[in-house]
């Protein structure tokens, strides 16, 4: 029962404990799914449903102008934007908050052979994945269920770049979210975190559209989810006007640097006496 | 040596501990070998727990150095995570998997095949008499099946050295026999075990070596028996000399009908007899418990603190 594993690089090692970590993940979704799918569609169905069909049956101003053509087309990144976004924040961190704090459980994967940084990086990638699927489960809902016409035209480079950005920095996030709250705080992840990012988040508006409340407009900016929706609608959306795509690159880049930084940081402390 | 240490220091800053600054372990010196079981005696926190998370790289140390299987723990914590198995005092099982997937999983972050984790994970649930649980929630397992199934999970990739942190610890009798039936296994097949107990009996029975700590420092290391030795009263003639003198005293000069009934009574050569016959079984290592009944590790350990155990 002594012998030692057979002689690897440590590389290779790390590699293979990675791999398997993110097998793991993605088993674990597997079994979820029953619960995931239904949890990633209630809200933008909701929204589709009531902002594109309910409003303007009962004549509710919706969109500003009344074009409700154009508002289900400027919802439609905002919404694929805001799933993504809460899915892989939301999955990474909630599990994260309840594996480290009540159940122990994230022990064993600690322990995997590999550096803790690569074991944090799993999470961020597990969790990306995760949102990633989540988005292309919301994307027929948003295209297809409005009942007013919607105009797209996917601009393919775009749309990958913006997809995965957006995956990334949203799993990120959570990871730099979940390794600082404790469990028993989870519940105020909807109040403080979800709401603001959500409703400040450019879902339901164009960034530009803010121009008439200037202080509002600036603030925004500090909001992820913000270049997130601009993204998505710069790259489906025909006839919206939307942020230029240097600035959501360089922005949605740096939060992700920024969130990979704090991530790793606070899964070393959580995980590191 | 599998695991060596050299002035092993661990000190809780104030802010995270509360009040001053908590030393946690203090300059710890450890030198276990290939194939031993070697025990951490001592109360809860004693350091026992602290020292376990620095070996197996989850606690980062204040000062001093640690090698395991060869490797510096520092330095290189995923290479020793390689070498290393490690059964917590709580349940650290994965709840989203169910109990072959734990093991199948686990051999995958280690690098094995699917095809060997696959066989592992189905070899060690029959070898725990796990087999007829695999398919179910790690909720569903009783307290006794879930350390099972950790020890399992922590031999699968079969590692250098085998960490058990209190494994008995929240158990009842029953579930605790069957555990320590599957550990005897293990150390019969030559596995390195290091153990923390606060349970003296298991300290006593299953290790080569015991080292007993309080306040983060060794107070005695030895083999349980020469620990049990050092606190009976001299050396081990000396001490029977007087239980015999007490013995054959009381049997000679009390009215109590037993003079001319005992041949020893009349021998003038049964103490010497004797006592040559104790140097000679402590030559030989032969444990004298039954001359020295009552004195067990709870003994010494109260002897170096004058506490306890289990205060």
């Amino acid at each position: 029962m002594t012998a030692t594993l057979a002689p690897a690089t440590s590389r290779r090692t790390s590699w293979a404990a990675f791999r398997a970590l993110l097998l793991r993940d993605l088993t674990v979704l597997d079994k979820d799914l029953k619960e995931f799918v239904p949890n990633t569609l209630m809200q933008p169905a909701m929204l589709v449903f009531v902002f594109t069909y309910v409003f303007p049956r009962i004549g509710q101003a919706v969109g500003g102008s009344g074009n409700v053509g154009r508002f289900s087309t400027l919802l439609l990144g905002g919404l694929v934007a805001q799933s993504i976004a809460f899915q892989g924040l939301f999955r990474v961190a909630l599990l994260l908050a309840r594996e480290l704090d009540v159940t122990n459980e994230l022990e064993d994967r600690v322990l995997a052979p590999a550096p803790i940084w690569v074991i944090g990086m799993e999470k961020i990638v597990a969790g990306a994945l995760q949102s990633l699927f989540a988005g292309l489960i919301v994307f027929p809902i948003a295209a297809f269920l409005p009942a007013t016409p919607i105009y797209l035209r996917a601009d393919w480079p775009t749309l990958a770049i913006v997809t995965v950005l957006c995956c990334y920095a949203s799993a990120a996030l959570g990871l730099t979210i979940g390794t600082r709250i404790e469990a028993r705080l989870v519940p105020i992840l909807v109040g403080f975190i979800a709401l603001p990012l959500g409703f400040f988040g450019a879902i339901f508006y164009t960034w530009d559209a803010l121009t008439p409340i200037g202080w509002l407009k600036a603030a925004v900016l500090v909001n992820p989810m913000v270049y997130m929706s601009e993204g998505f609608r710069a790259s489906l959306s025909i006839g919206v006007v939307h942020m230029s795509l240097p600035v959501i690159y360089g922005a949605l880049l740096t939060f992700s640097v920024v969130f990979t930084v704090l991530g790793i940081r606070g899964f070393k402390n959580r995980v590191l006496g | 040596m599998v695991i060596s240490t050299a002035g092993l220091t661990k000190v809780y800053p104030a802010d995270t501990r509360g009040g001053t600054g908590l030393t946690a372990v203090d300059g710890l010196d450890l030198a276990v070998q290939r194939g031993e079981i070697f025990g951490l005696l001592g109360p809860n926190g004693a350091g026992k727990t602290t020292t376990v998370g620095m070996l197996t790289t989850r606690i980062i140390p204040t000062a001093g150095s640690a090698r395991v299987n060869g490797v510096d723990v520092v330095d290189d914590p995923a290479l020793t995570k390689r070498s290393i198995g490690v059964v917590h005092q709580l349940n650290t099982l994965d709840r989203s998997l169910n109990a072959w997937e734990n093991l199948y999983f686990h051999g995958l972050y280690y690098g094995m095949g699917a095809k060997a984790s696959r066989q592992a994970a189905d070899e060690l649930l029959e070898r725990f008499r796990l087999s007829h649980r695999a398919r179910a929630e790690v909720r569903a397992l009783s307290g006794g099946m879930a350390r099972r199934l950790m020890v399992a999970r922590a031999i699968l990739h079969r590692p250098a050295v085998l960490f058990l942190d209190e494994p008995t610890a929240s158990l009842d009798p029953q579930s605790r026999l069957a555990l320590w039936e599957v550990l005897k296994e293990i150390r019969d097949e030559g596995q390195t075990i290091l153990l923390t107990t606060h349970y003296m009996e298991e300290a006593e029975e299953f290790c080569d070596r015991v080292a007993i700590m309080d306040h983060g420092r060794i107070l005695a290391l030895d083999t349980p028996a020469r620990l049990k030795r050092s606190v009976a009263a001299g050396d081990g003639s000396a001490s029977t000399k007087a239980w015999l003198t007490k013995v054959l005293d009381r049997a000679r000069t009390e009215d109590n009908g037993l003079a001319g009934r005992h041949p020893a009574l009349d021998d003038p050569g049964v103490e010497a007899a004797l006592i040559d016959l104790v140097a000679l079984a402590d030559r030989l290592g032969i444990d004298l418990d039954e001359l020295r009944r009552g004195v067990t590790l709870e003994t010494v350990f109260f002897s170096l603190t004058g506490r306890d155990l289990r205060e």
